[in-house]
C-alpha cells in the first residue's frame, strides 16, 4: 500500500541531506583551506595565467578549475573565499537573529509601550533602501569584515523583528497562554516556554534565509570593491574580477558564481528540510 | 461563610466600546455584566445557561481572574481577588483551574500530552500524578509521548481535563467544553465529567447554552441575559417551574425528540 506519508518524508529528508552535505563541504573547505588548497591562492605567476579547468584542452596539472588572468588557482581561491562567506553567514547570520528575534518577541508578546518603540524604530529603519543604506555605512565605517558584518546586522534585524513580532502576537492570542496563566506561569516563563518553541520554527527558517542573504550580500559588497582587502579572495570579489575576462576565461566567474549558488541555495533548503524533520507539527 | 468557595457581588466588567468610539476623547463604555451577585457553595456544580453574547464567557473568565472586574466583589475562599496583581494571584492558581472550550487552541501545540500536564505541576513527564490523571480521564499512558494535533478532539478535551484535574484544584472551570465535539464524544466527555465530579468532590461552574446537559450535571443553574442574573434556581425547580419568561424560552428550545414525526 501506498503511504503519502511516507512519500513526504523522504522528500523532506533528501531536501536536508542535500543541503547539509554542501554545507558540510562548504564548512570543511573554510576550515581546512590550508590543508586542502591545492595552490597558495594569491600565489600569481604569468607564465600560467588563464589556464582552463583541467578538462579542457591547454590545461596544466594541479589547476583542477583553472586559473585567473594573473594566474592565481581558481579552485583554492574558491576554498579560501568560502571562510569569508562563512564568517559572514555565521556571525552576520546569528547576530541578526538574535537582536531581530528578541525584539519581535518582546514588541509581540508584552505589547505597550515596549511594542510603540520598537515598531515605530523598525518602521524608520525600513524606509532606508537597504542597498544604499549597506554603501553608506561602509563609507562611514571603513571596509574590512567587521563593517561588512556590522551592516548586515544593522539593516537586516528588522526582517526577523517584524516577522517574529507578527507570529508571537498570533500565538499570544491563543487559549495556550492564557491556559498558561492559569497554571501560574509568570509572564517570562509563558513566553519562554510556551510561545517560543512556536515561534522557533519561523525563526529557524528565517535564519538559515537570512546566512544565505548574507553570502550574498557580502558578494555584492565585494563586488563593487567595498567588502575587505584584495588579499583575502572573496567569492564576490572573484566574480567582479571575472567579470571583465569572460569572453578569454570563463571559468574564473563561473566557478565562484556556482559555489555562492549552492551555498545560498543550500542554507534556505537546510532550513526548510530542518523545520520538516524536527518541527513536530509538521512531522 | 466557610462553605461556599466564590462570592460574588454587584461584579461588573465594562469595555471601552471602539465601534462608537468619537473621533476625540474617550470610548463609551460597554456594559458587559451588569452587577452580578451570586455565591457558590463548596461541591457544587453550579450551570450557567444563556443567549450567546450574554456574558457567559466574561463571567467565568473574571471568575478565574483571566479578566479583572471593574466594580464589585469576588470572594474566593473568604478572599477578595477582584483586583489581586498576576504575582498576587500566583498562589492561588494551582486552586482554580479552567478547562476551555478550543482544546487545539488551549493545548500548545509544540509540547508532548506528558508536558503539558507535568510543566503546571512542576513535575517531570514520568511523573506519577502525571500518569494517574491521564488514568482518570481514561487515556492510555503512553499518550503522553503524544503531540496534541495526534489525538481526535474528544481525547485532546480529555487533555484539557486531566491538566485541570493534575491540579488537584479546589474549583474548576468549564466554558462550553463540549461545544466543539460530536455527539457521541460529548456524551463520552460529559460522562466523564460527571464521574469526576463525584469521585473528586469538585466544585465546578459549567457554562454551555444546551440546558439538557446542565440538567443532567448541575445541581444549581444561573440564567444570564445581556450580562444580567435573570434567574438562579435548584436545577429541578428551573426545569419544573421556571419564574421568568426568558428562562421559559430558553426551555422551549430544547429540541425534544418527537416519536410522531416519520422519515
Ligand atoms: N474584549 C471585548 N471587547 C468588546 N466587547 C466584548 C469583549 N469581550 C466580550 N465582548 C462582548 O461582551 C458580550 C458577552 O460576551 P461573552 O463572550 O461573555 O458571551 P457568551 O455568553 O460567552 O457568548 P457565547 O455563548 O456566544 O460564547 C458580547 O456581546 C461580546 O460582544
Ligand atoms: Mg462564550
Amino acid at each position: 500500500m501506498l503511504d503519502g506519508r511516507g512519500l513526504i518524508r523522504r522528500r523532506a529528508g533528501a531536501r536536508l541531506w542535500l543541503s547539509g552535505l554542501w554545507l558540510t563541504v562548504f564548512v570543511l573547505a573554510a576550515v581546512l583551506a590550508p590543508l586542502i588548497s591545492p595552490q597558495d591562492p594569491l600565489a600569481q605567476d604569468l607564465m600560467l595565467e588563464r589556464l582552463p579547468p583541467a578538462w579542457v584542452a591547454g590545461s596544466e596539472p594541479g589547476y583542477w578549475l583553472g586559473t585567473d588572468s594573473l594566474g592565481r588557482d581558481v579552485l583554492s581561491r574558491i576554498i579560501y573565499g568560502a571562510q569569508v562567506a562563512l564568517a559572514v553567514a555565521l556571525v552576520a547570520g546569528l547576530a541578526t537573529c538574535l537582536i531581530g528575534s528578541a525584539l519581535g518577541l518582546v514588541a509581540g508578546f508584552y505589547r505597550g509601550w515596549a511594542d510603540r518603540i520598537i515598531s515605530r524604530i523598525v518602521d524608520i529603519w525600513m524606509a532606508f533602501p537597504p542597498v544604499l543604506f549597506a554603501i553608506l555605512l561602509i563609507a562611514v565605517l571603513g571596509t574590512g569584515l567587521t563593517s561588512v558584518i556590522l551592516a548586515i546586522v544593522i539593516i537586516d534585524w528588522t526582517r526577523f523583528c517584524r516577522v517574529v513580532r507578527a507570529e508571537t502576537l498570533n500565538q499570544s492570542k491563543m487559549d495556550y497562554v492564557h491556559s498558561a496563566k492559569v497554571a501560574g506561569f509568570t509572564r517570562l516563563r509563558t513566553l519562554l516556554s510556551e510561545i517560543l518553541p512556536n515561534v522557533l520554527p519561523v525563526i529557524v527558517a528565517l535564519l538559515t534565509l537570512e546566512m544565505g542573504i548574507a553570502v550574498i550580500v557580502e558578494a555584492i559588497l565585494s563586488f563593487v570593491n567595498l567588502s575587505i582587502s584584495t588579499d583575502q579572495p572573496t567569492w564576490g570579489g572573484m566574480i567582479a574580477e571575472g567579470r571583465t575576462s569572460i569572453h578569454q576565461a570563463w571559468w574564473v566567474l563561473v566557478f565562484p558564481l556556482i559555489a555562492l549558488f549552492f551555498t545560498v541555495l543550500s542554507f534556505a533548503q537546510f532550513g526548510e528540510g530542518l523545520r520538516e524533520r524536527f518541527d513536530p507539527v509538521l512531522r | 461563610m466557610a462553605d461556599s468557595i466564590f462570592q460574588v457581588s454587584d461584579l461588573r466588567v465594562d469595555v471601552p466600546d471602539m465601534t462608537r468610539k468619537p473621533l476625540f476623547g474617550a470610548a463609551p463604555r460597554l456594559e458587559i455584566l451588569k452587577g452580578i451577585s451570586f455565591e457558590i457553595p463548596r461541591g457544587a456544580v453550579l450551570g450557567i445557561v444563556g443567549g450567546s453574547g450574554s456574558g457567559k464567557t466574561t463571567l467565568g473568565r473574571t471568575l478565574v481572574r483571566l479578566v479583572e472586574p471593574n466594580a464589585g466583589r469576588l470572594l474566593f475562599d473568604g478572599r477578595d481577588i477582584a483586583h489581586l496583581s498576576d504575582a498576587g494571584m500566583r498562589p492561588l492558581r494551582p486552586r482554580i483551574q479552567m478547562i476551555f472550550q478550543d482544546p487545539m487552541s488551549s493545548l500548545n501545540p509544540r509540547l508532548t500530552v506528558g508536558r503539558t500536564i507535568a510543566a503546571p505541576l512542576g513535575a517531570k513527564v514520568s511523573d506519577a500524578r502525571v500518569k494517574a490523571a491521564l488514568e482518570q480521564v481514561g487515556l492510555p499512558a503512553d499518550f503522553a509521548g503524544r503531540y496534541p494535533h495526534e489525538l481526535s478532539g474528544g481525547q485532546r478535551q480529555r487533555v484539557g481535563i486531566a491538566r485541570a484535574i493534575a491540579m488537584r484544584p479546589d474549583f474548576i472551570l468549564a466554558d462550553e467544553i463540549v461545544s466543539g465535539l460530536d455527539v457521541s464524544s460529548q456524551a463520552q466527555v460529559l460522562m466523564l465529567l460527571e464521574q469526576l465530579v463525584a469521585d473528586l468532590g469538585l466544585t465546578l461552574v459549567f457554562i454551555s447554552h444546551d440546558l439538557s446537559v446542565i440538567r443532567r450535571l448541575c445541581s444549581r443553574v444561573i440564567v444570564l441575559r445581556a450580562g444580567e442574573i435573570v434567574e438562579d434556581a435548584a436545577t429541578a425547580d428551573l426545569f419544573e417551574r421556571p419564574r421568568h419568561a426568558y428562562t421559559r424560552e430558553l426551555l422551549d428550545a430544547i429540541p425534544i425528540p418527537d416519536p410522531s414525526v416519520r422519515w
